[in-house]
C-alpha cells in the first residue's frame, strides 16, 4: 500500500524533481496515447520532439516561439509569487498588440528609427493599462483577479476583433480580418539570416536575469515574496498590501503587453483577430513548469515551444491532429499538479499489515 | 516505578533519531490508569516527540510500547485514538474555515449530527468549565479559545489516556483551578493523564510523578510533591539557572499614549474597544493581562499599525500616528513581537536572514532598493548569537526553529533594532523555562535601557514578574492602571472576569 506522509520541511531536491518528473510521466502518458491510436511511439516523439529541431531553421522557430512564452511567464511568476493570479496574460498581450499597431499603422514611416522602441513602450503601457484595470479591482475592491483579469481577456480579443473587422482593417484585403502589413521601421531586425528569428529575443534573454535580480536581490521583490509566502507576517511587518498587488499585476501586464509588440512586430508583421496559439495561457503553465524561477522558466518556455513547433510537424509527417500539442500541455499541466505534492509530501510502502489495533 | 499493576502505557528504550539530532535516546515511560503523569524537559529535551511516538504521529526507530500489558505497535493517530489516547497538541491542528463543531466533527468517526454535537459540545464544555461557543470560525477565535476547543475534542472521546502539552499557558488563575479539578475528576474515573508543562508549581500542585527528560534521555522520575521548584528546575536544565533581576528604574516622558481608543471589531465574533487610556513611560513596563479574546486582538492591531485608526488615538513619544501604518510606524521607533511566531511573527519558510529583513531592513540592510545580503545575514547571526538561540545558522528556515527558539530569535530581532517603544504579546508562550527566562530578562534590560514597554499576555505570573504597573483588559476595556506591587492575583483574576470599576 502507498500512504502520503508529510515532510517536516518542504523537500528541496523535489522542488526540482517534480517538475521532472512529471515531464518523464508526461511522456509516458503520451506514448501511451500514441500506441492506443496505434502509432509506434518512438517514431511519433521523434515527429514531435525531435525532427523539429534538426535544422537550423528549426531551431529559430523554436527560439521564436519560446520567447514570448517566457516573456509572459517571467512576468506571471513575479505576481504568482506574491499570490497574486493573473489568468488574464492573453488579453493584456493583445492590449499591448494593439497599442503597437496603432503606432505602426498610423505614422507608418514618418517616424522613422523611433517607430520601434516607441512601439515598444506602447505595448508594455496597453498592457499595463489592461492590467491596472485587474489591479484597481482587486486592490481596492476585492474582486478577485482571476475572474476579472479572465474575463478582461474575452473583452481584450473582441476589441481585436473590432479593429480588424471594423476602422483598421487594411481595405485592399477583401475583407479578410487584417490590417495592413508593417513598414520595416515597425519590424524587429533578423538576428540569423534565412530564418524568422529577429532581434526581439534578445528583450528575453535581458530579461531573465532582471526577473532574477529583481526577485532575490531587490526589496521590492522581497515583499513581494512576504506576501505570497506569508501574508500575516506581510501585514506585521507594515508591507502595504495594495503595493504588491499593483506590482504583481503592473509586472505581469507589463511583460504581456510587450510580448504582444515582438509577435506583430515580429513573424506576424500586422495586427489579425488569430495571430496568438494562446501563449498567455499557456505561459501559466510555463510559470509553473519552471517554479517561479527564471531560470526554471526560460527551460521551459523552450520545452512547451517544442510542443507547439512538434505539434505542426507530427501533423504533416503522421497526420496528427493538430489538437495533439494541447493534448500534450494538458497532460504535462495535471502530472505538473500531481506531482507538486511530493514537494510537501513523500510516498511511503508500507506492508497492509494493521495489526496494532487487534492488541 | 509502577510496581503495584501493570502500567496502562509502558514505553521502553525508545530511540527517535532525525537526520541531523537524535531526539529520543532510549527513553523510558511508565504511565498508570487513574495518574496525572507530569513530562518535564526544556524544549529540545524530546517532550513534543516523545508525546508524537505515543499518538503514532511519529514512529521510533527503536523500542518497545505496552498497552495495558501487551505489546502494541502505532502506526498513525487513527490507531491511538483506537486505543483510547487523546492529544491536545501545542500547535493547533484546527481548520482556520470551519467552525469549532465542524473541526470536532472532522475528528471523529461516522457521521453526525452536527445539531446534536454543537449541544454535546456546549455540555461538556460546561461540565469541565471550559467555555467553547460551537458555532464560531476557528479563524475568529484567539489562542486561548482554540486550545479549549481542542481540549473539549479530546473530551468528546472519552479517552483512557489524555495527553496535555502545555495546557494552562492561556487561562486565568481561577480557570486553571477549575480545569485542574477538570483533571483530577478524569483522572478519579480511571483517565491517565500526561501533563507536558514547564510550570513547576503547577506540576507540583496537580501531578502524582513527573518523568524529566534532558538532552532526549531519562534525567530521572521524581514525585513532584516531595521535591522543590529549583530542585525540579535543576534537574531539568541540568544546572541552576539565575532568576529574573528586576532593576529600579526612573519613568521617563511617555513613549507610548493611547489616548481614548475606540475601535469595532475586527470581524463578527471580535470584541470592539471601548475608549481604551493607556500611558506607557520610557523606561517603564506595563502589563495588560486578561484572557484572550477580549479585545486583545483589536488593541494590538490597532497598537502596531496593522489596523489604522484616527491620528490622536495613538502617540509615539509627541507624535499622532494612529493614521500611520505598521511600516511608518517602526520608522518611529515601534518594534513589536506578536503573539502568532509562525506565520505572522516570522515566514514560515524563509530563511532567518530573510526573517531578520522582514522588520529590521531599516538597519542598513537595503540601499537602493537592493538587499545587502550580508547585512542581513549578520544581523540574524547577531541575533541568533546574542539571544542564545539554537538553529542551524542565517539560512536555516524559521520553520525547523522550536517554539522557544524562534520567538527567542524574534524578540532578539526586534530588541536589536534599539526601538523606543516595545510591544510584545505573549511572550513567552509555549517556551521552556530556560527560554522564558531569557526573554524575561531582556525585557527588563530594554526598560532600563529607557524604552517604554508593553506587555500584553494571558500568563499572570509572567505579567506580576517583569512589570512596574498592570491594568486588565475584559470585554474591550481597560481596568484602571495599578502599581504591581499594590494589587495581588485575586484583585487580577476578579478583573479578569469583568469585575473592575468603570
Amino acid at each position: 500500500m502507498i500512504r502520503l506522509v508529510r515532510r517536516a520541511a518542504p523537500s528541496r531536491a523535489m522542488l526540482w524533481g517534480s517538475p521532472l518528473m512529471a515531464v518523464g510521466l508526461t511522456f509516458a502518458l503520451g506514448a501511451a496515447i500514441f500506441a492506443a491510436m496505434g502509432l509506434p511511439p518512438f517514431s511519433a516523439f521523434h515527429a514531435l520532439f525531435v525532427s523539429p529541431l534538426s535544422d537550423l531553421n528549426g531551431i529559430a522557430e523554436l527560439l521564436l516561439k519560446a520567447s514570448p512564452l517566457c516573456l509572459i511567464a517571467l512576468g506571471l511568476a513575479v505576481g504568482f509569487r506574491s499570490n497574486v493570479w493573473n489568468i488574464g496574460a492573453e488579453g493584456q498581450m493583445y492590449i499591448g498588440a494593439v497599442f503597437a499597431t496603432g503606432l505602426a499603422i498610423h505614422f507608418q514611416t514618418r517616424w522613422g528609427g523611433w517607430m520601434l522602441p516607441a512601439m515598444v513602450c506602447a505595448g508594455i503601457a496597453g498592457g499595463l493599462a489592461w492590467a491596472a484595470i485587474v489591479a484597481a479591482l482587486r486592490a481596492h475592491l476585492h474582486a478577485s483577479e482571476i475572474l476579472v483579469s479572465l474575463m478582461l481577456t474575452y473583452v481584450a480579443a473582441l476589441i481585436v476583433k473590432y479593429l480588424v473587422f471594423g476602422p483598421w482593417q487594411d481595405p485592399a484585403a477583401n475583407n479578410f480580418p487584417f490590417t495592413v502589413s508593417f513598414e520595416d521601421n515597425a519590424l524587429f531586425g533578423s538576428l540569423v539570416e534565412g530564418t524568422r528569428l529577429n532581434t526581439s529575443v534578445l528583450l528575453t534573454v535581458a530579461a531573465i536575469p532582471l526577473t532574477w535580480v529583481f526577485m532575490k536581490l531587490s526589496f521590492t521583490g522581497f515583499q513581494l515574496r512576504v506576501a505570497g509566502d506569508a501574508p500575516a507576517a506581510a501585514r506585521y511587518a507594515g508591507h502595504s498590501e495594495k503595493r504588491a498587488i499593483w506590482i504583481a499585476l503592473l509586472a505581469s501586464g507589463g511583460a504581456a503587453g510587450l510580448a504582444g509588440v515582438t509577435e506583430v512586430a515580429g513573424p506576424i508583421g500586422q495586427l489579425n483577430d488569430r495571430w496568438t496559439p494562446g501563449y498567455g495561457f499557456t505561459a501559466i503553465i510555463v510559470a509553473a513548469l519552471g517554479r517561479l524561477h527564471p531560470a526554471g522558466i526560460a527551460i521551459a518556455a523552450l520545452l512547451m515551444a517544442l510542443l507547439y513547433i512538434g505539434g505542426e510537424t507530427a501533423q504533416v509527417a503522421l497526420q496528427l491532429p493538430r489538437a495533439i500539442s494541447y493534448v500534450f500541455q494538458g497532460l504535462l499541466l495535471m502530472a505538473l499538479l500531481a506531482c507538486e505534492v511530493l514537494v510537501r509530501f513523500r510516498l511511503q510502502w508500507t506492508a497492509s499489515t494493521r495489526s496494532s489495533q487487534a492488541a | 516505578m509502577q510496581t503495584t499493576a501493570t502500567p496502562l502505557l509502558r514505553l521502553t528504550g525508545v530511540v527517535k533519531r532525525y537526520p541531523t539530532v537524535t531526539a529520543l535516546d532510549g527513553v523510558q515511560l511508565a504511565v498508570a490508569e487513574g495518574e496525572i503523569h507530569a513530562v518535564l524537559g526544556e524544549n529540545g529535551a524530546g517532550k513534543s516527540t516523545l508525546m508524537k511516538t505515543i499518538y503514532g504521529v511519529v514512529q521510533p526507530d527503536a523500542g518497545a510500547i505496552e498497552w495495558r500489558g501487551a505489546p502494541v505497535s502505532i502506526p498513525d493517530p487513527v490507531a491511538a485514538r483506537g486505543l483510547g489516547i487523546a492529544m491536545v497538541f501545542q500547535h493547533f491542528a484546527l481548520f482556520e474555515s470551519l467552525t469549532v463543531a465542524e473541526n470536532i466533527a472532522l475528528g471523529l468517526p461516522g457521521r453526525l449530527d452536527l445539531a446534536e454535537l454543537g449541544a454535546r459540545i456546549v455540555e461538556v464544555s460546561g461540565r469541565y468549565g471550559l467555555p467553547v461557543n460551537p458555532w464560531r470560525a476557528v479563524h475568529e477565535l484567539s489562542v486561548g479559545e482554540r486550545q479549549r476547543a481542542e481540549i473539549v475534542r479530546c473530551l468528546l472521546q472519552s479517552p483512557r489516556l489524555l495527553i496535555m502539552d502545555e495546557p494552562t499557558s492561556v487561562l486565568t488563575p481561577q480557570a486553571v483551578g477549575q480545569l485542574f479539578d477538570t483533571l483530577r475528576a478524569l483522572a478519579r474515573e480511571g483517565t491517565a493523564i500526561l501533563y507536558v508543562s514547564h510550570k513547576l508549581d503547577e506540576i507540583r500542585r496537580l501531578c502524582d510523578r513527573a518523568t524529566v527528560l534532558r538532552g532526549g534521555r531519562n534525567a530521572g522520575e521524581v514525585d513532584p510533591r516531595a521535591e522543590s521548584e529549583a530542585d525540579l528546575a535543576e534537574l531539568m536544565i541540568g544546572r541552576s539557572f539565575p532568576k529574573t533581576q528586576k532593576r529600579a528604574q526612573a519613568r521617563g516622558a511617555p513613549g507610548l499614549e493611547v489616548a481614548g481608543l475606540s475601535l469595532p471589531p475586527n470581524g463578527p465574533f471580535g470584541v470592539a474597544l471601548h475608549s481604551v487610556v493607556l500611558r506607557v513611560h520610557s523606561g517603564e513596563i506595563l502589563g495588560i493581562a486578561g484572557i484572550s479574546g477580549n479585545g486583545q486582538a483589536e488593541f494590538l492591531s490597532a497598537v502596531s499599525g496593522e489596523r489604522r485608526v484616527s491620528p490622536n488615538e495613538i502617540y509615539l513619544g509627541e507624535t499622532p500616528v494612529g493614521h500611520l501604518d505598521a511600516g511608518a510606524r517602526r520608522s518611529l521607533g515601534l518594534a513589536y513581537v506578536p503573539e502568532e511566531r509562525l506565520g505572522r511573527g516570522a515566514a514560515p519558510d524563509m530563511s532567518l536572514a530573510e526573517n531578520a529583513l522582514l522588520t529590521a531592513s531599516r538597519k542598513g540592510m537595503v540601499r537602493a532598493g537592493l538587499i545587502d545580503w550580508p547585512a542581513a545575514e549578520a544581523y540574524a547571526a547577531r541575533c541568533i548569537r546574542e539571544f542564545d538561540v539554537r538553529a542551524g545558522g542565517p539560512r536555516a528556515a524559521a520553520r525547523s526553529l522550536s517554539g522557544g527558539n524562534l520567538q527567542k530569535f524574534i524578540v532578539g530581532r526586534e530588541i536589536t533594532q534599539q526601538p523606543r517603544v516595545m510591544l510584545l504579546a505573549q511572550p513567552t508562550w509555549g517556551v521552556d523555562v530556560a527560554a522564558t527566562a531569557l526573554i524575561r530578562q531582556r525585557i527588563l534590560d530594554l526598560a532600563a535601557a529607557g524604552v517604554a514597554v508593553l506587555v500584553v499576555s494571558e500568563d499572570l505570573g509572567e505579567i506580576l514578574e517583569v512589570c512596574d504597573r498592570v491594568a486588565v483588559m475584559a470585554g474591550g476595556r481597560l481596568s484602571p492602571v495599578r502599581e504591581v506591587g499594590e494589587t495581588h492575583a485575586a484583585e487580577i483574576g476578579a478583573w479578569m472576569a469583568g469585575g473592575f470599576p468603570q
